[in-house]
């Protein structure tokens, strides 16, 4: 009994006590903190007042909550339309070609993400590659404003966690079994009918998975829309960021950081009852 | 002497009193950690002192005085010197996070020019020491802007929408609408500063960009006509683009002087004064402003500028223009209004 409680104290007390220290201390100190008052010079005054949460919900930072909301659902969505297919064709490659086209997919993170969005501001600026190429081939006669918009917010975002939402489907792609696609295509369903009805639906796991990766990083992004928004799309990353950082009003930003990882929960947790409930229903079939 | 001997007895009661790793100030140590503004020194500098004193220099950049005051204000920085700007040296004179210099370890300090000493963010010069100083102004890229620029009004013209970049920062930020209305720059009045952040959100649809850096790049290759940014800056892209001029708006402008200084706990003071008062000799200073192009408040360095700096009145501005600017200062509580207002333009 004795020795089964050290090898379970010896496992898991390290885990424990480093998830305590560099988790959940912080997270205690910042829900505190949430409660604070700011003094005149960025001071943390011990207070409880519940006038940070309200401010939140003042419309100029829900304005920025719900565009943030905004973005990071569209950069979800055009990653889901991007990933489907690009893991549907690497999944049916051979055994040698997974391997590679996998090896692709995951290249990209050996670059910093900082150098990597810089290089986006060389590809989309006025006088950058894409403009250069757009006008050489004739496409347009003026040079095109990408840089520095919401537009190319979302190309950043999507560039950056494309990986995310390939991983997760490709996997649950491989897992499936192909002979169902084929015995549906006998019992005379068409394409677009053996995707929708068979191949969604049991690839959902993967879909779903692949969408909290990509939404949940996209919209406590700060770094993206600062570099490619210009700083002139505030999301809501930049505004706890600028509480931190520059108008140095913890208090505010650690109730605004909060707010955020509600919102996070409360969308992890309608994907914890999707899941189980996609699973129930192919228990049931 | 008997003074140093006693200092050094203290000193090491102290250090032998403290188990930690506190170190006695007194003695030079193999590293130093600066805290610099991005673009903000000679190529050689760091590495002359590093030669000369047998220390590695950990070099890192901000991009504001409020991201400067956040790192201190969150505690163990570990970094030895720092350049805030005024009125930031006085904010944190005031919540005491700077270390009094020992000014035995910076006899070079004669070489400022007394205008430049004892300045009202620091009244009795004790804690801060001038690195260089410049304007707010505007960059022009005369190959796109045709006409000639001399107000701050070019920045709320519709011609070049997309085509004008704005300082970020809360401060700053605010000071072409705070001076086009004939305000203050340190105006603490709620409704001046609204209506200072009500004509920026005016003129947010022609911003292409609120930048304190990466405009520089952006002047230089035309995406940016107007920038509203820093003299040396401006100059800086000058130098590789001849089609980008610096104006000094006829309405007045503001000056700002950046300072050496040491935080609170540091742990290679000894080390910082001594880089000090190596940035004070006139080579130095002088190397640093010959490729910065700010402006040296280093009498004996002034000789070794380069001749078309010291002629330029953007780099050199003519006393007139000097005595119709103002210096940022510290406004106390108003802060929250101006961050506030801040966050409204840019979240509009």
């Amino acid at each position: 009994m004795k020795a089964e409680n050290s090898i379970k104290w010896g496992s898991i007390g390290p885990a424990a006590i480093w998830l305590a220290i560099l988790f959940i201390i912080p997270l205690i100190l910042i829900f505190v903190y949430s409660f604070y008052d700011r003094g005149p010079h960025g001071e943390l005054i011990p207070a409880f007042s519940l006038e940070n949460y309200i401010r939140a919900f003042d419309p100029l930072y829900a304005r920025t909550l719900w565009r943030s909301f905004r973005i990071a659902f569209i950069s979800t969505i055009i990653c889901l339309i991007l990933a489907w297919p690009m893991a549907w064709y690497m999944a049916r490659q051979s055994v040698q070609a997974k391997r590679w086209l996998l090896f692709l997919v995951i290249i990209p993170f050996w670059t910093n993400f900082l150098v990597r969005t810089y290089a986006w501001i060389f590809i989309l600026r006025t006088e950058g590659l894409m403009n250069q190429i757009l006008l050489s081939a004739g496409l347009i006669s003026s040079p095109v404003d990408i840089l520095f918009t919401e537009t190319a917010v979302i190309i950043g975002l999507v560039y950056t966690y494309l990986p995310f939402m390939i991983l997760p489907i490709y996997v649950s792609i491989e897992k499936l079994d192909h002979r169902i696609v084929d015995a549906a295509a006998d019992l005379g369903a068409n394409s677009w009918q053996r995707f929708t009805r068979i191949l969604v639906p049991l690839t959902w796991p993967g879909i779903l998975a692949g969408s909290i990766l990509v939404f949940v990083p996209s919209i406590g992004a700060f770094i993206t829309p600062d570099l490619l928004g210009g700083a002139r799309t505030l999301m809501v990353g930049n505004l706890i960021h600028n509480q931190y950082l520059v108008a140095r009003d913890w208090a505010f930003g650690s109730a605004l950081a909060f707010i955020l990882m509600a919102l996070i929960l409360a969308i992890l947790m309608l994907q914890a009852w999707l899941t189980s409930r996609n699973n129930r229903k192919g228990g049931a079939a | 002497m008997k003074k140093t001997g006693l200092v050094f007895i203290v000193v090491l009661m102290v250090a032998l009193s403290c188990a930690g790793p506190q170190e006695h100030p007194y003695e030079m140590t193999d590293r130093l950690n600066f805290y610099n503004w991005s673009y903000y020194i000679a190529d050689e500098t760091i590495p002359g002192f590093e030669e000369e004193f047998g220390v590695r220099v950990r070099y890192d950049n901000f991009s504001s005085n409020d991201e400067l005051l956040a790192k201190l204000q969150a505690g163990g920085s570990g970094y030895d010197l720092i350049v805030p700007s005024d009125y930031m040296v006085e904010i944190m004179i005031r919540q005491g996070l700077l270390e009094e210099l020992n000014f035995d370890n910076i006899p070079n300090i004669e070489n400022i020019n007394p205008r430049f000493r004892n300045m009202p963010f620091d009244p009795e010069g004790r804690y801060s020491v001038p690195y260089q100083w410049g304007t707010g102004g505007l960059g022009i890229n005369t190959r796109y802007v045709t006409e000639e620029v001399t107000s701050w009004d070019v920045l709320w013209d519709e011609r070049y929408r997309n085509r004008i970049s704005i300082i970020d920062n809360m401060r700053s930020g605010l000071v072409p609408a705070l001076i086009r209305l004939g305000y203050s720059i340190n105006t603490t009045d709620p409704d001046e500063i609204n209506e200072a952040r009500d004509l920026m959100i005016e003129q947010k649809e022609l911003v292409r960009t609120y930048s304190s850096e990466t405009y520089i790049d952006l002047l230089k290759s035309g995406d940016i006509w107007i920038a509203y940014g820093w003299s040396g800056d401006i100059y800086q892209v000058a130098r590789e683009n001849p089609d980008v001029i610096y104006v000094i708006p006829e309405e007045g402008t503001y000056v700002w002087v950046d300072n050496m200084a040491i935080p609170k706990g540091a742990r290679n003071r000894y080390t910082a004064e001594k880089f000090i008062d190596y940035v004070l000799r006139p080579d130095v200073g002088a190397g640093i402003s010959n490729y910065t192009w700010y402006s040296t408040p280093n009498d004996v360095a002034k000789p070794l500028i380069e001749d078309h700096m010291l002629e330029d009145p953007g780099v050199y501005p003519p006393d007139e223009v000097l005595e119709n600017a103002e210096f940022l200062q510290d406004v106390g509580e108003a802060t929250r209004l101006f961050n506030r207002a801040w966050n409204e333009v840019k979240s509009h």
